[in-house]
């Protein structure tokens, strides 16, 4: 199946990506390219194949998780000093919500 | 001299009070100062906390106390590796301010060791690439022949190793990022077992397949590192509780009677001289001992395309928290939330980032997630599986690190595909998580260095650092 120009400009939307015309047409190109190589996977037969999210190893069941105690966070002054915008301890946005 | 130190002769120098820590930083901080606008390898160097931990390294010898497994060493720290209070760019215009307010495990534990960071390594954008000239900053330029690329992503930690401006440095791998670059630019490069070295404070990129390495130029000093940086982390629910062996034990320089696998897979389409040397290589293994075991890896040709669908997932997921809201970049030009988003993305993130962020969005879209990434995780099965049935038959497996050495800058920039499909090599190991490294096996007739990865199983890095330093110490 071919990739258009639309179905880019859709994944760009989901992406959140405002990408020029001229960036749609390139990437139209080169996920094209990768797509029809990626194709080569429907060579093989997986359907009893489990799939692997990641390298799982053998641990207990809650082996992971630690007591439910308090620790010393991150203060609020650490926390935004990385804000593009910020003000009264708060991380600040466009509105969200259009009246 | 930082370009001919090693870890032991930092440690004898500093017990036998020929220098002090101090003295090392400096020279060291002056020599990256002079010779790094040649490579650009550097993206900042770090004085005060290098002279403040030389000093700490320094004061613990005058008390007596050990001043640790790394005492005093210059370390480099790829640049998508978080250090409090030092700018982590990540490579990108999206973090060019960014600042960290937390230091990453694996820098905690080399500084705890008495290790010296000099300073942020430059890298490809996001850790995605494999020439370093996806960097905003620059591409970094491989000391060995300066109009070729270092390899990547983690270009900057090869060359500042293989150029003299650090003793080691931590780099990362997903698909190859240290193997690779370790063998462009003559280095001794090291990707552990997935979950062996804490993620915690390595920017994600594909966290399945992400692990933080050392770099240094011998074995011996790669595996000292790994040794500190690695072992369970609280802060990292992926990382192992397997303990951490030591390592430098391992280094036995005997390795006869081990089964080495060569798998056929890898050994076409290989430049020849390239070739030539992996084949040498071999001969060196068999004269010290090993058996050489003809083994396969059927689903190998499936490898790349398994790859960039579930990094390039995983990648779109872990950079969507770019948003123009904590990060540091907003839009100058954003008047709405969702231009916001979309001109800070589209400003921030350079053409691969892109590039992939797109792919991943569209693999895991409604109508495509079974078709694409839900197939690429079975495939992923079958790829596991090749390595653990090789296992059963050898202890360790050998091969190519990458189809050809260094190439020019600006030569591959505008075939994206062709880039992807050069990572054929290493980007096996990533997706079974086996540990796998690089160690260099000499030169092409152009003087480009060619690397020879090892791979054994999981856990059972020790195997691999033994065939490594053996044939390290056979072939000088």
């Amino acid at each position: 199946m071919k990739l258009t120009e639309q179905d880019v400009q859709r994944v760009a939307e989901l992406a959140n990506l405002a990408l020029t015309p001229e960036e749609i047409a390139r990437m139209t190109r080169d996920l094209g390219g990768i797509l029809s190589h990626i194709d080569k996977l429907n060579e093989l037969d997986t359907s009893n194949e489990e799939p692997m999210a990641q390298v799982l190893f053998d641990a207990g069941e809650t082996a992971t998780l630690r007591e439910d105690v308090e620790r010393t966070p991150l203060t609020n002054a650490e926390a935004v000093a990385n804000a593009a915008v910020s003000g009264g301890g708060y991380y600040k946005v466009p509105r969200v919500i259009e009246r | 001299m930082t370009s001919s130190y090693t870890i032991s002769s930092i440690r004898e120098g500093l017990l036998a009070k020929k220098f002090s820590a101090e003295e090392i930083a400096r020279e060291a901080l002056a020599f990256a100062e002079s010779e790094n606008p040649k490579t650009n390898a550097y993206l900042a160097l770090s004085p005060e906390r290098a002279l403040a931990a030389a000093r700490a390294v320094d004061a613990k010898l005058a008390q007596g106390e050990d001043p640790g497994p790394l005492a005093g060493v210059p370390v480099g720290v790829k640049d998508v590796i978080v250090t409090r209070g030092l700018k982590t760019t990540c490579a990108s215009k999206m973090l060019e301010n960014y600042v960290p307010p937390y230091d990453a495990t694996a820098v905690i534990r080399l500084e705890q060791a008495g290790g010296v960071i000099l300073g942020k390594a430059n890298c490809d954008e996001f850790a995605m690439g494999s020439s370093n000239e996806n960097s905003a900053f620059g591409p970094v330029r491989n000391p060995v022949a300066l109009d070729r690329v270092p390899g990547g992503s983690s270009g900057g930690s090869a060359a500042v190793v293989a150029q003299g401006t650090a003793v080691v440095s931590l780099g990362s791998d997903t698909g190859g990022s240290i193997r690779q670059p370790a063998s462009f630019c003559g280095v001794t490069g090291v990707t552990p077992t997935y979950g062996r070295v804490s993620r915690y404070g390595l920017t994600a990129f594909a966290s399945s397949l992400d692990h933080i390495g050392p770099f240094a130029r011998s074995v011996r000093d790669a595996a000292t590192l790994l040794g500190v940086i690695a072992g369970r982390d609280e802060m990292d629910a992926t990382s192992a509780f397997t303990s951490v062996p030591d390592y430098a034990a391992s280094l036995t320089g005997d390795v006869r009677g081990l089964k080495i696998g060569l798998p056929r897979e890898y050994f076409d389409g290989l430049a020849s001289e390239t070739g030539d040397r992996i084949h040498a290589a071999v001969e060196t293994l068999r004269k010290l001992g090993c058996e050489i075991v003809d083994i396969q890896l059927p689903h190998t040709p499936y490898a790349i395309a398994c790859y960039y669908i579930i990094a390039t997932a995983e990648a779109s997921a872990n950079l969507a928290r770019y948003d123009g809201v904590r990060y540091t970049s907003r839009s100058a030009a954003a008047q709405t939330l969702s231009e916001m988003y979309r001109l800070t993305r589209e400003e921030g993130f350079g053409q691969e980032v892109k590039r992939r962020i797109m792919l991943g969005t569209y693999v895991l879209s409604a109508g495509y997630y079974d078709a694409y990434y839900l197939k690429a995780q079975r495939v992923r099965t079958l790829i596991a599986r090749d390595f653990a049935q090789a296992f059963e038959k050898v202890d360790a497996i050998v091969a190519p690190v990458s189809p050809f050495p260094a190439f020019k800058l600006g030569e591959k920039v505008h075939d994206p595909v062709s880039m992807y499909l050069s990572d054929i090599y290493t980007i096996t190991g990533s997706l079974a998580g086996i540990p796998c490294m690089s160690v260099p096996c000499g030169k092409t007739s152009e003087g480009l260095p060619v690397g020879l990865q090892i791979l054994a199983k999981h856990f059972d890095e020790s195997t691999m650092f033994r065939v490594a330093d053996a044939y390290e110490r056979a072939s000088n």
